[in-house]
């Protein structure tokens, strides 16, 4: 099929970027959407023209690093897939596709369709982990019971792979499912127990330092989350935080 | 309580939830009053006059009613604005239709449609109404034949076609609101699960429509009547 790609080209954090209009010749429909860009930059660098940059690693959905706005939704108008899995079959020959970065204050560009992702990793570093005594006589997991259904619900929130496609397609660039995600796959499991209330407190306020915005329950989020998520663990967020609200002393 | 709620997003979205539930409880009050308007004159008379002289009614839950409101509307603003500057740049192509409903994404516009026709509202009803008990000081409820005036305001005011007109597109926006909203404050104070989520959001639909729609009927009601 042939293309026309309107791909967002923008040097560095500073410059003022812009979109670029690109046309791209005989592309498999059996492809995939990165290797699609990647025939884009081996005819950008053929032609002496600097290559999009963009993010990618396992390329196979499971590690987060894919992005991409793609024709106005977040990772592309598949359902429950990163950018990586999704295919050339689900456009048409002739089509013009929109390529842009995420857009939020709290995710800006570096280069081109690169956002920086740290504040999501800040929001983990505030929380999103358990302490475990590792002095040699840590307990087996696998020995303390966890009833099934909470074990099923610590793993759905667990599978978030912190794309950012929740802030991107959100209206108001909201980090809450995500934020939900992690707050809740710990709430659910023993060795979560003991940092619980911190956790919620200080993870929703170092979301709020960041800069993303409000959730207004639009449910965009879930529906172009690539895993899935469901709004149940902003809910639970939300009860989580108001019970240690209550009871913090500060 | 920690120090942050109040100004933590979390809280903030618990807050406008909650004064969101006692504005459809006031809406529900409203609606069951105004609907005695077309079963009995009387009835809607008494109701009116109690609602208007009963300490508890006008010093307890009219002030903590006229917070709702406007602590829901500044918040309402609040939010609003925060969100808006959290995407400065915005996307040359986007489809927020293939994820979320138009109601949930225009909560501020039909918000203050509502906002809009409370000041007519207010300018009709709730202005004369404390004009004439706490600044005349007259507390009977009576007009000027002795009988209770209640009914023939609420049916004066039903005359006009403009007047008719404005009130329906009002209540209009508020369905609308309310689609959104109704639901959204149970998800906002926690409250989604599997089983009961689904028929929360039915009763949020019912909600929504039968009450505007309600409100829409009695106008009229009283438009073609006269």
């Amino acid at each position: 099929m042939n293309l026309t790609l309107k791909v967002w080209r923008q040097k560095n954090a500073k410059a003022k970027g812009a979109l670029e209009t690109y046309k791209l010749n005989d592309v498999s429909e059996h492809s995939s959407f990165l290797e699609m860009l990647d025939m884009l930059n081996e005819q950008l660098i053929n032609e002496g023209n600097e290559p999009v940059a963009f993010d990618h690693d396992c390329r196979e959905g499971i590690c987060g690093m894919c992005s991409l706005y793609i024709n106005g939704e977040a990772h592309g108008p598949d359902r429950a897939v990163t950018t990586c899995q999704l295919h050339m079959r689900m456009f048409k020959d002739g089509d013009t596709i929109y390529i842009e970065p995420w857009r939020a204050k709290a995710l800006p560009v570096i280069k081109d369709l690169i956002v920086d992702r740290s504040a999501l990793e800040r929001i983990q570093h505030a929380g999103g982990y358990i302490s475990v005594n590792t002095s040699g006589n840590t307990q087996d997991a696998n020995a303390i019971p966890i009833r099934k259904s909470d074990a099923d619900k610590a793993m759905d929130a667990a599978s978030c792979i912190g794309c950012g496609a929740c802030v991107a397609t959100c209206k108001n660039s909201s980090a809450m499912l995500f934020v939900a995600a992690k707050v809740s796959q710990f709430s659910y499991l023993p060795q979560g127990q003991v940092e619980r209330k911190e956790r919620v407190l200080n993870m929703v306020h170092q979301m709020d330092k960041e800069g993303f915005g409000n959730c207004t329950n639009t449910g965009a989020c879930e529906v172009e989350c690539p895993k899935g998520i469901s709004l149940e663990f902003i809910a639970r967020m939300n009860r989580e935080y108001f019970g240690a609200s209550i009871v913090a002393e500060n | 309580m920690s120090n942050g709620f109040s100004k933590s997003s979390v809280g903030r979205k618990i807050l406008m939830a909650l004064s969101g539930f006692f504005l459809l409880l006031f809406l529900f009050q409203h609606f069951i009053i105004n609907l005695l308007s077309i079963i009995s004159a009387d009835a809607f008379n008494n109701v009116s006059f109690f609602m208007g002289t009963n300490p508890i009614v006008q010093f307890a839950i009219q002030p903590i009613l006229l917070f709702a409101v406007v602590f829901h509307l500044i918040m309402g603003i609040t939010l609003e604005l925060k969100n808006k500057s959290a995407r400065p740049i915005q996307y040359a192509m986007n489809k927020p239709s293939e994820n979320s409903s138009w109601m949930s994404r225009n909560m501020a516009i039909t918000g203050i449609m509502v906002l809009l026709f409370l000041g007519l509202h207010f300018y009709d009803f709730w202005i004369p109404e404390i004009k004439t008990k706490f600044i005349e000081g007259n507390m009977s409820g009576l007009n000027e034949g002795g009988e209770f005036r209640f009914h023939e305001e609420l049916v004066h005011k039903f005359t006009d076609p403009i007047r008719v007109g404005l009130y329906i597109l009002a209540f209009l926006f508020l369905s609308l609101h309310l689609m959104h909203g109704f639901q959204s404050a149970f998800q906002s104070v926690g409250f989604n699960h599997r089983k009961y989520t689904p028929i929360i959001k039915k009763l949020g639909n019912l909600y929504a429509i039968i009450i505007p729609l309600g409100f829409i009927i009695i106008a009229l009601v009283h438009f073609f009547n006269h």
